[in-house]
């Protein structure tokens, strides 16, 4: 329990220091702030808006500290202030508008990544050194250190506009309307396909190398002989002895790489036209819609962070000493 | 040094990605002598596929494929070499720091470190440049080198404190040597794989990264690399009309150098972990003892079966 809490300041922390950069970053450029974030936008924007958006972010008034107490306030209520590219709505509407398809696309490729990726890494390791270890491995290590907008270009490429096999862009088809039918959850499933393998493809080498290399660590150890000693069946010294063990660093490296996962799930939604965070972000980018890009900052933290902490959970599920702890 | 070197080259993964690092350091060096062309010029009829005369093609504007692939590679590489130093530098100083030092110095880095690892990089990356307006490769190197060195501190940190423990380190702090030599020349001999293994992937993470950025247009369109031709071959839709040479060519080059340094990696992770070193030596022992159980049993078998 004590963990868990520890575990859950340090999240508050970090949350607050993700706050800090976007509150510095606009005042520690040259000029006013307020004139940086809308100079570009202000040939479009009637005077009016102009001064209700000032008004909005009200960091141009006293002093610096109150300020920055202001913003947190305002961070922590969940109000980002008014985006400039989809005026007059929220920042926190747009967001949450995009969030729940980033998250899906997100959520099923990190979880397909971690589970094939780690399963082959327990089979390379088991025959390490044989044909399977030998041809998967290093494909896995070149293939991971491939980024996401190559590997999304060209699956574009092959199956979106050469094969025609696969839908390129949207996350469903436009003519339909949403709802829990059979027709547009196909739809919706159909336009994933893409961007989920690539998504996919970005992380499952690395994970399949870290199971790997810690399985082939654990396979040297006391335990592991002993298990085969006492003439268990090699599948249950294989899932039950080693990989139980092997599999904790991954757990932590998938927390970690989660961040990774999202960054590359916004340029995969870019090349794919998805209507996620990514595409938002990239419309938001575009127009110099500062609000937006630090809210995207904000969110994207907010969901890393509660990404870790239900790593924590499963790290105490998983490891029984931290339950004592 | 020669021993290590023969070590080295004795692992087949290590040779392959050297030489496919050595190819592109080549074309970084002598590669303005191998093309006629200037890269922003306009040399060409728009989006003319590749021929005797511009062998990979030209873009939308005209501009001479082959020729921006070749000063996009000095662009990636030095890029990556110098966001790759700051990186090192950065995490290696911090991570020596924590793990040596301890108490609250060891608190308050391992505190930041760990804030910056949960920070999701790109989305941080990307207001940065956002706010920056359009970054120049060195201005991209900058960031990228500045905000990327929490893996390496952790690892170096997790490494030094593990190397605290031993008898040298303890017994050359008794003879009072000064912190800086105690990082400098007792700590860091023994940190070189970590931070030859951090440098490398900083490389690679930087490359990755940089054509990430350019390619979101946070780059400066008047520079040549390789996130800029995927962002121009986006925005001038070459998929959509066919020219597949203005995207095949910049992602290829991405893909080849990132598992070219990847295979670097790999390799000496193998060399300096010999648990991991399964290729090679080891398998030619098992095959050939197989070999030899099953001679000797047929000779067994055929020694029975004789009398």
């Amino acid at each position: 329990m004590a963990f868990l809490l520890r575990r859950l300041g340090f999240y508050l922390a970090a949350f607050v220091v993700a706050a800090t950069i976007n509150f510095i970053l606009p005042r520690m450029m040259p000029g006013n702030p307020v004139d940086i974030m809308f100079s570009e936008a202000n040939s479009t924007l009637p005077p009016e808006a102009r001064a209700a958006l000032i008004q909005t972010f009200g960091f141009a008034t006293g002093p610096l500290h109150e300020q920055f107490f202001q913003y947190l306030k305002s961070v922590f209520i969940f109000d980002l202030g008014l985006s400039l590219r989809f005026y007059p709505l929220q920042v926190s509407q747009v967001l949450a508008q995009a969030a729940g398809w980033t998250l899906f696309l997100v959520g099923v490729s990190a979880i397909l990544s971690f589970v094939i990726g780690s399963m082959l890494g327990v089979v390379a390791a088991w025959n390490r050194g044989g044909k399977f270890d030998s041809i998967v491995s290093p494909t896995a290590l070149a293939i991971q250190s491939i980024p996401a907008v190559v590997i999304s270009l060209l699956l574009l490429f092959a199956f979106g506009t050469t094969l025609a096999w696969l839908p390129s862009s949207y996350a469903y088809h436009p003519s339909l309307d949403p709802g829990f039918n059979l027709q547009y959850i196909g739809s919706v499933l159909y336009h994933a396909v893409m961007p989920v393998v690539s998504l996919t493809f970005v992380s499952l080498g690395g994970y399949l190398i870290n199971m790997r290399n810690n399985m082939i660590g654990q396979l040297g150890e006391d335990h592991v002989v002993m298990g085969t000693a006492k003439g268990l069946s090699s599948r249950r010294v294989r899932y039950n002895y080693a990989a139980r063990n092997a599999l904790l660093p991954s757990v932590t490296s998938f927390s970690l790489s989660l961040g990774a996962v999202m960054g590359g799930s916004l340029v995969t939604e870019i090349v794919f036209n998805y209507p996620g965070l990514g595409n938002t972000l990239y419309l938001a980018i575009v127009a110099r819609d500062y609000p937006l890009i630090q809210g995207q900052l904000l969110i994207m933290t907010g969901a890393m962070l509660v990404a870790n902490f239900m790593m924590d959970l499963a790290y105490v599920y998983l490891d029984p000493r931290m339950r004592r702890a | 040094m020669p021993g290590t070197l023969s070590v080295l080259l004795r692992n087949r993964k290590v040779v392959i990605g050297l030489v496919i690092i050595a190819i592109y350091l080549l074309v970084a060096i002598f590669g303005p002598w191998l093309t006629e062309h200037a890269p922003l010029q306009r040399v060409a009829r728009p989006h003319q596929p590749p021929s005797d005369e511009h062998f990979l093609g030209s873009t939308r504007m005209g501009r001479d494929v082959f020729t921006q692939l070749i000063w996009g590679t000095r662009t990636s590489l030095f890029v990556g070499v110098l966001a790759g130093f700051i990186i090192t530098a950065i995490g290696t100083m911090l991570g020596i720091l924590a793990g040596y030092v301890g108490g609250w110095v060891d608190e308050v880095i391992n505190f930041f470190t760990n804030v910056a690892l949960v920070i999701p990089q790109l989305p941080l990356l990307l207001v940065i440049a956002a706010f920056l307006g359009q970054s120049s490769p060195m201005v991209i190197a900058l960031i990228i080198g500045l905000t990327s060195w929490a893996w390496g501190a952790r690892v170096t940190r997790a490494q030094t404190m593990s190397l605290r423990q031993r008898e040298f380190v303890q017994a050359s702090e008794l003879t009072g040597e000064p912190l800086w030599r105690m990082a400098l020349v007792v700590l860091m001999p023994n940190l070189l794989s970590i931070i030859g293994f951090n440098f490398i992937g900083s490389v690679t993470y930087t490359i990755i990264t940089q054509a990430t950025l350019e390619f979101l247009g946070l780059g400066d369109p008047m520079s040549v690399s390789w996130g800029n031709m995927l962002f121009n071959a986006q925005v001038t839709s070459a998929i959509t009309v066919g020219a597949w040479w203005e995207l095949i060519v910049p992602a290829g080059a991405i893909a080849l150098i990132g598992v070219g340094l990847a295979l670097l990696n790999f390799g000496i992770d193998e060399i300096s972990n010999p648990r991991l070193r399964t290729l090679g030596s080891l398998n030619k022992a098992v095959k050939l003892q197989r070999q030899l159980d099953k001679q000797r049993a047929a000779a067994y078998t055929q020694g029975n079966a004789a009398p």
